[in-house]
């Protein structure tokens, strides 16, 4: 199993991302430059957090038509791995490879915080180990987090079992009060239909390394690599 | 030919816009009242080149409904001009 994270311009979590795979997980990781059409064999593709293209216009709107997209939304069209943090997550959606879009969080603030999120499946790759009455620990850093997607398309994440993460409080109570950016349903994290494009706001990346005093992202990577590698 | 495209980028009404509701707070505190419904979008120009009108329409539905707008989020109206 490879991984490969992509680098746009204004990407600022992508070293984090590395540590977490090969320091974190012992697997090999590489660095994919945007202007790129080369996904050097990778298995699993990472968009990591950040500010691609400054946020211009609408976050993720101008990096999802880099060069080294097109290959990516091929592998993720033929089956390949794709999961998106933060701005990752941000871009996915622009591609339309995951359903909905994140609006500016609903206090207006860019929002930098520890806050709890609760798995809402473990049939989705990343959260196949995670306990789903356990609330996560995974650090928040974001203006434009808040989930949204018209009733039909929240229905089918409901029905499919698309929906990844939900926040939560720490004790896995998924309330409206600990709704931090206003998100539908509290989501955090979605799949796309066919189960192999994730994309979530937290960043678990920053909570492997027990040097940072939370590892509750680890069991998130480890469901990734373990059942990859099964 | 040479066109001007005036482009208006905005999100969809039944969204929150929380931008907006925070203007509107600060208009009453200007004490401006009877003011409502306060929306904030993006007014985007751009000037292309096009052989006629029809081919020009077709390059700026393409850059709104491709990059300029998400229309999950947004509608975009725009006003195209022979220069």
């Amino acid at each position: 199993m490879k991984f490969g994270v992509v680098v746009f311009p204004g990407s600022n979590c992508d070293q984090d991302l590395v540590d977490a795979i090969s320091i974190g997980m012992q697997q090999e990781v590489v660095k994919l430059w945007h202007k790129s059409h080369d996904l050097q064999g990778c298995d699993f593709i990472l968009l990591p957090g950040g500010f691609s293209y400054g946020d211009y216009l609408r976050s993720g709107a101008i990096a999802r038509i880099s060069p080294i997209m097109q290959e990516v939304v091929q592998h993720a069209n033929s089956g390949g791995y794709v999961m998106g943090i933060c701005n990752g997550f941000q871009i996915l959606t622009e591609a339309g490879l995951l359903p909905g879009a994140l609006l500016r969080n609903v206090n207006q603030k860019f929002i930098c915080d520890n806050v709890y999120i609760k798995p809402a499946t473990t049939n989705l790759l990343p959260t196949r180990l995670l306990d789903l009455n356990k609330a996560y620990k995974i650090p928040v850093a974001h203006g434009e987090g808040r989930y949204h997607a018209d009733t039909d398309t929240l229905k089918r994440l409901h029905d499919n079992d698309q929906i990844m993460f939900k926040y939560s409080s720490n004790a896995a109570e998924t309330h409206e009060l600990y709704n931090v950016n206003g998100s539908l349903l509290n989501i955090a994290g979605v799949s796309n239909e066919k189960k192999n494009v994730f994309g979530m706001m937290p960043h678990p990346e920053r909570a492997v390394d027990p040097e940072l005093g939370n590892t509750d992202g680890r069991a998130i990577f480890e469901s990734i690599v373990e059942l990859v590698n099964a | 030919m040479k066109f001007t495209a005036e482009i208006d980028v905005m999100p969809r009404p039944e969204l929150l816009d929380p931008q907006g509701k925070a203007v509107l707070l600060g208009l009453e505190h200007l004490g401006l009242d009877q003011i409502g419904n306060v929306r904030i979008g993006k007014h985007i120009t751009l000037q292309l080149e096009a052989e006629n009108e029809e081919i020009a329409r077709e390059k700026v539905e393409k850059a709104c409904s491709k990059l300029l707008a998400n229309l999950i989020m947004e509608s975009y109206t725009y006003a195209l001009e022979q220069q």
